[in-house]
């Protein structure tokens, strides 16, 4: 095997080889001997960043040509092995992953990272577990790899600790340990009523449950459901992300703009195709569900912005109104609508995380009023600060030319002919309206409702937090540039999510895996085994 | 008549999962760790029976007529080692957010202490 076979795998391998590396090199916390190892450690964490999208670029060249890359780990054939399988989607989620962690760490070696210990390890774990989630073929390692990005973010989100995150950080955790053992409970169902937690096998054989076994593994679909729609923000399990997103610390918050996006994923993959149209008895399960819960998230999305007091608040509502536009395109069903949520979804984690950073630059330049959304001394880069958040803000509510514009146009293009096509309208409509209307309040209080009465006294933001966050932004509006291969590429994207059989044929094929049908359930005969 | 192996085993893990769900609830982060720990225990059981209940059925191939179905083993090894984690993890979590809140707590308000239960 060449290097080019090994590729699926080295997005797992290099956070994973570089988080060793940082924890050797070490971090003491402050103190004057430390700043030696954080400036190495910061090197080597953005280094490895760059390599990480430069592998990540090169993934989606090949995933382009729609190739679908099928790594078994140790030789074992599938579905009996763990398999690593990249398509157009993985790709693109490992590129957005990389496009947000590289910026990301930039901030972070600009003061963050020394709050606490081991900020660039963790960094890099997390990224780990997400680059994990994103390729593995197999639901019991998506599971795996959500502990391990779950763990990694349980003490980011501590990072620079504090009462509040603290307090923030208990419900945290206790809720995504809960919602981790849902996830295992649903997925011992899926095996016990399937025998495989391969996804391509599992697409196979769920269509062939039929009678009663088909409603228990309809339950355990649903449980996952669940899982997933808390992790990825979908209502009524949404209220814990703003707290939770505004208490941690910005280049965190940031990062965790992509986690949302792999609850989003995981739903993508498990209910839009396994259980997606050609399911059998258990065809199109969520979909009476996906789409009003979609509407009621982006509802009290836009309703927490209008109420949001603090700008961390505000954005991370914004997070939540977002998530309810992709999982409304993700509801539609179909593949235009699809490659209209990849797209929006691309474009809001970037808009998103670029903001969550540039809340915090508005914010340390307003003296003691800090993040609070009320009249203050004038920061002191008003025309950057002010003209990164209008960009970021017009692009985000979706007025033209920006890519927001262009996702949620396709959005609405997608929905034409659906039975709730009104529905879908006029939530994309309202929902962008009331967010800019929140986003308006909050940037008119910033910029203009000054008062020259406070002392002033800040001191423009340094260079690096200001080239990282635009970068975020400016990687954002370049979407609207590129828009022409981007939908292609999510629209071919979209197109593979639909071929079930070509999946099933690459990743179980070769190995005769298609034909080796074992009887569930499982009766214990030796004669049985494939 | 004796009630079968089925029965008791969902039975107790039905039981283990209620407990853990009712310790879950309490207001205070000791309470809460264990019923994290109880209700992990219940799924990793589940997981477990999840292979369907076998007696005197290795699940090795070749040692019998009759082999138990061992990948729930092996899931069920991965859950308990995360699971292991995790809780060591929350339980110091807990301890520092006793120790920067002065209360146990799980909102960290000292005004909540009298009416918690």
């Amino acid at each position: 095997m060449g290097l080019i076979d090994q590729l699926p795998v080295l997005p797992v391998l290099l956070p994973a080889a570089t988080a060793v590396v940082l924890l050797l090199i070490g971090d003491h916390g402050g103190g004057e001997h430390n700043l030696r190892r954080q400036t190495l450690s910061g090197r080597v964490a953005i280094g490895s960043a760059l390599l990480g999208l430069i592998l990540a670029i090169q993934l989606v060249l090949q995933a382009a040509d729609g190739n679908l890359m099928v790594y078994r780990m140790g030789e074992w054939p599938a579905p009996f092995g763990i398999v690593l399988v990249v398509d157009r989607l993985s790709a693109m989620m490992l590129l957005l992953t990389s496009l947000v962690a590289l910026p990301v760490l930039l901030y972070a070696s600009g003061g963050w990272a020394g709050h606490g210990r081991y900020f660039y390890a963790l960094f890099q774990f997390q990224l780990m577990g997400l680059n994990g989630a994103f390729v593995t073929g197999d639901l019991f390692n998506l599971f795996v790899f959500f502990e391990v990005l779950l763990i990694a973010s349980y003490v980011l989100m501590l990072h620079g600790q504090g009462r509040e995150r603290l307090r923030v950080g208990v419900h945290y955790v206790v809720l995504n340990l809960s919602a981790s053992a849902l996830f295992l409970i649903g997925l011992a169902l899926l095996y016990a009523l399937t025998g495989t937690l391969n996804m391509a096998d599992l697409a196979l054989r769920v269509p062939l449950v039929t009678g009663p076994d088909a409603i228990v593994l309809q339950v355990a679909a649903l449980m996952l459901l669940v899982v997933f729609g808390f992790k990825a923000a979908l209502a009524p399990l949404s209220v814990w992300v703003p707290a939770t997103y505004a208490a941690a610390s910005a280049p965190v918050a940031a990062l965790f703009a992509i986690m949302t996006k792999v609850g989003v994923y995981a739903i993508l993959r498990v209910h839009g195709v396994i259980f997606g149209a050609d399911a059998g008895a258990s065809a199109m399960l969520v979909e009476p569900l996906l789409l009003p819960l979609a509407v009621l998230t982006s509802a009290i999305g836009v309703l927490g912005m209008l109420a949001a007091q603090t700008l961390p608040r505000l954005v991370a509502w914004l997070t939540v109104t977002s998530v309810g536009t992709i999982l409304l395109a993700i509801g539609l069903f179909g593949a235009p609508a699809w490659s209209a949520a990849l797209y929006y979804l691309a474009h809001s984690t970037l808009t998103v995380a670029g903001l969550f950073l540039l809340v915090e630059l508005v914010a340390a330049q307003r003296g003691a009023v800090g993040a609070r959304i009320e009249p203050a001394s004038p920061v002191a880069q008003p025309a950057l600060l002010g003209l990164m958040l209008l960009l970021a803000a017009a692009s985000s509510v979706g007025l033209p030319p920006l890519p927001g514009f262009i996702g949620k146009l396709m959005l609405l293009q997608a929905s034409s002919g659906h039975a709730h096509a009104a529905l879908v309208w006029s939530t994309v409509l309202l929902a962008g309206f009331l967010s800019l209307l929140g986003l308006a309040r909050a940037g008119s209080t910033l910029f203009w409702h000054v008062r020259s009465d406070m002392p002033s006294g800040a001191s423009g933001a340094s260079a690096p937090l200001v080239v990282a966050t635009g970068f975020l932004l400016a990687t954002s509006v370049a979407m609207s540039v590129f828009a022409g291969p981007l939908q292609r590429y999510t629209g071919a994207a979209a197109d593979q999510l639909h071929d079930r059989a070509s999946y099933a044929e690459a990743v179980l094929g070769e190995q005769g895996g298609l034909k080796a049908r074992t009887t569930r359930p499982y009766t214990g005969r030796s004669g049985t085994t494939p | 008549m004796m009630p079968s192996m089925e029965f008791l085993v969902a039975t107790g893990i039905g039981w283990t999962t209620a407990c853990g769900i009712w310790l879950m609830l309490r207001g205070r982060s000791f309470p809460v760790v264990l019923g994290l720990t109880v209700l992990g225990y219940a799924v990793n059981v589940f997981i477990f029976a999840m292979g369907r209940l076998w007696s005197n059925a290795p699940p090795i191939v070749g040692m019998g007529p009759q082999i138990a179905d061992p990948l729930p083993q092996a899931l069920v090894l991965t859950a308990i080692v995360i699971g292991f984690a995790t809780t060591g993890f929350v339980i110091e979590l807990a301890l520092r957010s006793h120790h920067a809140s002065a209360t146990d707590h799980v909102d960290g308000d000292p005004a909540d202490r009298e009416s918690a239960s």
